[in-house]
């Protein structure tokens, strides 16, 4: 089961990690570059995404880094977690990102590099 | 979630645009934390206030959302990077971060908020009475209100603190219950703790926890000590409350212990470096307890090298009043408020290689994101090696 916290539209190519992301610490808020060593998605762009990722920890101040993100042109175009937690949550829902919540089974099922259509309204959410 | 036709028609815009950002924010995270509603609070604690942190695309929200958003209910406000009135005493601070500084700092008051600009409102406020909800933002202040101040709260984002703030109301998400289980308990295997250990204690335990975590084998912690340990189990993951509980409760929990090997390994993930160019003291920011604290132990001493100590203008000011500072100024301490060593411009990186800190919170981001390296002590180290 999918569950929609933040209603869109969106297609893309995954970015998928298996870290938990700490937006604020981990990420550039103007270029979307990934700048932290322990990730597996270190040096990579989570720019025009579809960012696949466990679900965000550590600071509260997380959500503007989304924002600034979208700001910037440079946030992924839709996200998806295991887990919800509040600073990916609100960032999402500022700056009309789209996000969903999924399975492990599903989780596990998505693969990076693929190609992804996201749809909130649609009974397939995720094709 | 379900929402009353009042919410409803703010959600749809009927009620302007700000009311409407705030409810669009409220319902993502009523549904993240599978509320069933919304609830009144009391009292709202916001983070992003910091230039460096929030950045140009946050000053400009701000700066907009202030023209017409008012705070609903008690607002206080986290730390900014810098100290207005010893800003001229940090020469490499350039006049763009000072301007847009002030700008978020006014934004906040225009919305009507305290201007406490400090991670510890705990240490600045009474505590409104037990079970009380409010919507705190900043992390060891969510995990010290639902730990140890009897309060109820979500560990909340910067957005919805803000948005809790505007309307008064959070989403009902099971931290805000009486009847939460706790799955894991931590068990503390080491003897005679000081407050460093209590802070790995915590980074430990916001990586292994989920939501809420027993800690066992913890007696009677003093408060630099549970600030500590609220402030690295807020850096580390998504934990939002601790309990102590005795080694025989709680049976049906996962046991995790956290004993030397582990505490190493928290060790040398954060410590790394042996000595630091500049002490700093204060994340979380002092409390007045802490700071008549460290006027004792520095009695007759002198810090050898650059200590920056930071707590909140509130407490700075009764510490003046009760002539806690005067040690500490003759010592060389430099005592500053409305920031905090996490994020801080102030510390110079052109200058500074590595920093020595007590602060496990403060550790992370001065690695992580100042990008100094870092020497780890605790209080009564620091003071013996670092003074004369």
């Amino acid at each position: 089961m999918s569950k929609v916290i933040v209603n869109g539209k969106a297609e893309g190519i995954v970015l998928k990690t298996i870290n938990p992301i700490n937006f604020l610490g981990a990420v550039d808020k103007k270029t979307g570059m990934i700048h932290d060593k322990k990730y597996d998605i270190f040096e990579k762009s989570i720019k025009d995404t579809v960012l696949v990722f466990p679900h965000g920890v550590g600071s509260s101040v997380g959500a503007y880094t989304i924002y600034s993100l979208k700001s910037h042109q440079s946030a992924p175009l839709a996200m998806i977690c295991q887990k919800a937690d509040l600073a990916v949550a609100s960032g999402c829902a500022l700056a009309n990102i789209p996000m969903i919540i999924v399975s492990p089974e599903k989780f596990n099922s998505i693969q990076d590099g693929e190609e992804i259509k996201i749809n909130t309204n649609s009974p397939n959410i995720i094709n | 979630m379900e929402l009353t036709k009042e919410e409803q028609k703010a959600l749809n815009g009927e009620m302007g645009e700000t009311l409407q950002t705030a409810y669009r924010i409220l319902l993502a995270t009523g549904e993240a934390t599978n509320a069933e509603k919304l609830i009144p609070i009391k009292w709202a604690h916001l983070s992003g206030v910091n230039y460096n942190t929030i950045g140009d695309s946050g000053e400009e929200f701000l700066r907009e959302l202030s023209k017409d958003a008012r705070v609903e209910v008690k607002a206080t406000v986290n730390p900014m990077g810098i100290d207005f009135d010893h800003i001229s005493e940090f020469e490499h601070i350039d006049d763009e971060f000072i301007k847009k500084q002030a700008s978020i700092r006014d934004s906040y008051i225009r919305m009507g908020v305290e201007p406490t600009f400090s991670c510890t409102p705990y240490d600045i406020f009474d505590l409104p009475e037990k079970n009380t909800q409010v919507s705190f933002a900043e992390s060891n202040a969510a995990i010290f209100a639902n730990s140890l101040g009897g309060l109820k709260t979500n560990k909340e984002s910067a957005f919805s603190a803000l948005a809790s703030a505007i309307t008064g109301k959070s989403p009902y998400s099971d931290l805000r219950k009486d009847d939460i289980t706790i799955p894991m308990t931590i068990r503390m295997k080491m003897d005679n703790p000081n407050e460093l250990d209590f802070g790995m204690l915590g980074f430990f335990a916001g990586k292994v926890g989920d939501t809420s975590v027993n800690i066992s084998g913890v007696s009677q912690p003093n408060r630099r000590s549970c600030k500590a340990l609220c402030g690295g189990m807020g850096t580390s993951g998504t934990c939002a409350k601790f309990q102590f509980i005795d080694d025989t409760e709680g049976d049906k929990s996962e046991k995790i212990d956290f004993g030397k090997e582990e505490m190493n390994e928290v060790y040398d993930e954060l410590n790394t470096a042996e000595k630091g160019d500049l002490i700093t003291l204060g994340s979380p920011q002092l409390g007045l307890e802490e700071i008549s604290d460290l006027s004792k132990m520095l009695h007759g001493k002198s810090f050898q090298k650059r200590c920056m100590i930071f707590c909140s203008r509130a407490v700075q000011e009764q510490a003046r009043n009760l002539n806690y500072t005067n040690e500490i100024e003759r010592a060389g301490g430099e005592i500053l408020s409305d920031c905090c060593t996490c994020l801080t411009p102030l510390i110079d990186t052109n200058e500074t290689d590595a920093v020595t800190t007590n602060s496990i919170k403060g550790a992370y981001y001065l690695k992580n994101s100042t990008g100094v390296d870092v020497n780890l002590k605790p209080l009564s180290k620091i003071i013996e090696d670092e003074t004369k």
